[in-house]
């Protein structure tokens, strides 16, 4: 059976809930503005059944009611992602078992941007959007170089700490310096070390085009959104394989 | 102490003993060195302000040219009043923009005379700062007289955070007629770890506004006007962590704010910041802090979310007496303690909410004349609004059958959007409806002797004092060093900030330090 409607308490009967906010004062018109509101949004019949006013000039309605568009389960689409999102706990999990060591990430801002704001959202305890950060991680290994650090820095301490990943971060994007940086970035590791030697290279940014991998000579990119346990449960499929 | 837990006397003694063990070394470290931040605060003290065209505080170009001159370890404040002496410069800030310009150059004078006036200058200069911000405390003080303080404990604590200032104070406003007695503006991501304190008010920041001078007055005048209009004094509070706390310190005192974050661990712990450079940092926020009559709130929540909120219960004591101990130290009285604390355990696991109940009573008895900090779940609230909103509520009674001070208001869309207005308000309703409904219950709330929130107090306390023991002979900074806290490692030689410290000289003088030592 493909063809569904949303269930209330009775099959087929297509009722749905709805809350939002006006921005006018609880009268008899903003109920009807409500209800008119429902009804455009294809809710027939609606029924009102919360109003109340917050503060001088809004109010908050709750609407019940049916709805009669059909959802075709055949017809939906996906985007899915080419790794499996996992817990931060299964993370560890296959790490231990299966890499039996540390997965060693170093991560910096190159270049002369100093927003440090995305790599210590993917790095920091601390984390985003109430995600903890790969620091969080028991079974991996962190170093957060932070701001301007130079390529080469970023090589030697990535050669030094024999880093599984690197991880770069560019918010920065004036004369395309994210892209540039990037590249030089790449470049330098294919210089310093041969293929099989090279860690993951990994860049991120609310600016990248996603699809730009291979064009500047790194393994992946990640945009805006991005959270830290998207970019873990990669690395742990890119550099471990298929998850447990 | 005996109270409703029936806490062992003798082993409340021990765990505060313990903890001035462990902390002692710490106050000493801070007591001998000094850092950029420090030396930037005493200089905003005495009248540094404003920034140069890239923005950089004219403050930062000024230590920056002492230090590369002298050092730190010297304190700035005589080299700088040396020096306008030296170039008959009146204003300190008219020296700054020359230091920058590479026109001044800095050394300790080695007469003694020389010594003696520029340390007098230096006095007299942030004696006028000081005097500012106790004359701000005194401005608290008649308005909480006049307007009074909220009806109702524990005090309602919301937060604001758009980026933007200007779409800040109407939102604030809002929020304190809905009810919020206290109103704090969450910080940029981001700025703990810069190392200078933007200047002017803002407009763009991320998942914050910044912390300035500039945003704190528009935002404590417009806290003004609606305290007026309620006739209630409506608090505000910002964040003095990171690398600027010294600085955001004095910032808060000179602009009347009346709470400010400040962990003692916290940005060691979840930024990375230096354990040194924190601890110093924090001494002289502390004092200034207490100076002006602010009220503290400390960060233990964050262990909570980081580590198992049962596994890790003892964890939150221990640190609780440290911040406590620290403070004490610092000079800042208990009422100025919110020792932080949160409502994190799974909601999953049976007798939560008897857990919940056994760990914030502990926190009560433990420190009863502080007001605590109460903080709500967010580790699991999942993006289902109706079983937030039910979770939020008990986190309220939680809060009212233990007799919290502050309250920060739970949203049930924690962790989907940054709070609606509606969210608000709905969060708000749950506030006052348990606080309507059972207001009084902590006088009712007497847990049965020998049951299970007693043992499971008395249990949390004895494995405070055990790790605390563990602290005290392994030194708080190994401790950190180990990855105690939060399981984070932080050794006392890594991380942000280190380049900021100095080891105070022989002749170190800070007359701010002096001045608030010699008031306590």
């Amino acid at each position: 059976m493909s063809i569904i409607r949303p269930y209330g308490d009775t099959t087929g009967d297509g009722m749905v809930q709805l809350s939002f906010t006006l921005p006018i004062p609880h009268d008899k018109r903003a109920e009807g503005a409500a209800l008119q509101l429902a009804s455009k949004m294809g809710m027939d019949p609606a029924m009102l059944v919360h109003a109340k006013q917050m503060g001088e000039a809004f109010t908050f309605f709750v609407v019940y009611g049916r709805v009669h568009h059909l959802v075709d389960t055949d017809k939906v689409q996906v985007v899915e992602r080419d790794f499996p999102l996992l817990s931060a706990k299964e993370i560890n999990a296959v790490i231990k078992q299966r890499l039996r060591r540390r997965l060693t990430v170093v991560g910096a801002c190159i270049g002369t941007d100093a927003h440090t704001v995305g790599i210590d959202a993917i790095l920091n305890v601390k984390g985003i959007a109430g995600e903890k950060g790969l620091e969080y991680y028991r079974e991996m290994s962190v170093t957060n170089m932070g701001a301007q650090v130079s390529v080469p820095d970023l090589v030697e301490t990535a050669r030094a700490q024999k880093a599984d990943a690197v991880l770069v971060s560019q918010v920065v994007t004036q004369r395309d310096a994210h892209l540039q940086n990037t590249r030089a970035m790449s470049a330098a590791f294919r210089e310093a070390m041969p293929a099989g030697k090279r860690p993951l290279l990994i860049v991120g940014g609310p600016r990248f085009d996603e699809l730009m991998a291979g064009e500047l000579g790194v393994d992946r990119i990640f945009g805006r959104g991005t959270t830290p346990r998207e970019v873990a449960s990669y690395l742990v499929h890119a550099l471990i394989g298929a998850a447990a | 102490m005996s109270g409703k837990l029936g806490l062992d006397a003798g082993t409340v003694r021990r765990a505060r003993t313990l903890a001035a063990k462990a902390g002692r070394p710490v106050v000493d470290l801070a007591r001998s060195h000094t850092t950029v931040s420090v030396e930037r605060a005493v200089l905003r003290l005495a009248g540094v302000h404003g920034a140069d065209s890239d923005g950089i505080p004219w403050v930062n170009r000024l230590v920056d040219a002492v230090r590369a001159d002298v050092g730190l370890g010297h304190g700035v404040a005589v080299p700088v009043f040396h020096a306008m002496a030296a170039e008959g410069v009146e204003d300190v800030t008219v020296l700054a923009q020359k230091a920058a310009a590479g026109s001044v150059r800095f050394h300790v004078p080695a007469k003694k005379a020389d010594v003696t006036a520029a340390r007098r200058a230096a006095t007299r200069a942030t004696r006028h700062g000081l005097t500012t911000i106790d004359r701000r405390r005194a401005e608290r003080d008649r308005m909480i007289k006049r307007y009074g303080d909220p009806a109702q404990r524990p005090w309602i604590y919301l937060i604001v955070a758009t980026g933007d200032i200007y779409e800040d104070i109407p939102q604030a406003q809002a929020a304190a007629r809905a009810g919020a007695d206290v109103i704090a503006v969450i910080r940029s991501t981001g700025q703990s770890l810069l190392d200078y304190v933007p200047e002017g008010a803002t407009r763009e920041g991320f998942a914050g506004t910044y912390a300035t001078q500039e945003n704190f007055r528009l935002m404590r005048a417009a806290l003004d006007d609606v305290s007026r209009e309620l006739g209630r004094y409506v608090r505000l509070t910002n964040y003095a962590s990171g690398l600027c706390m010294p600085e955001i310190a004095a910032l808060a005192g000179l602009e009347r704010l009346d709470m400010m974050l400040n962990d003692s661990m916290y940005g060691i712990l979840f930024r990375d910041i230096n354990p040194i450079r924190t601890f110093v940092d924090q001494r002289f926020s502390r004092q200034v802090h207490a100076r002006a009559g602010i009220i503290i709130n400390t960060g233990e929540d964050n262990y909570l979310t980081t580590a198992d909120a049962v596994e890790a219960a003892h964890t939150v004591t221990v640190s609780q007496l440290l911040n406590e101990y620290f403070a004490h130290e610092a000079g800042l009285a208990d009422w100025q303690l919110g020792l932080g604390h949160a409502f994190e355990i799974n909601p999953d696991l049976p007798e939560s909410f008897r857990l919940e109940l056994a760990h914030a009573l502990l926190a009560r008895e433990l420190f009863p004349d502080a007001p605590l900090k109460w903080m709500p779940p967010t580790k699991h609230m999942t993006g289902d609004v109706f079983r937030g909103n039910l979770l939020d509520g008990f986190f309220n009674l939680a809060g009212t059958m233990t007799g919290q001070g502050i309250l920060l208001v739970g949203m049930m869309t924690e962790a989907v959007v940054t709070p609606w207005l509606s969210d608000r308000d709905i969060a708000l309703q749950n506030v006052r409806y348990v606080l309507g409904a059972a207001g009084g219950l902590h006088e009712d709330f007497v847990p049965a002797p020998g049951g299970f929130i007693q043992r499971r107090a008395h249990q949390v306390l004895d494995e405070a004092v055990e790790l605390l023991e563990k602290i005290a002979d392994d030194t708080l900074l190994n401790a950190i060093a180990d990855g105690t806290f939060g399981i984070m490692k932080r050794p006392a030689d890594r991380g942000k900030g280190l380049d900021g410290v100095a080891e105070h000289d022989e002749d170190y003088f800070n007359p701010v330090t002096i001045a608030l030592e010699g008031a306590q």
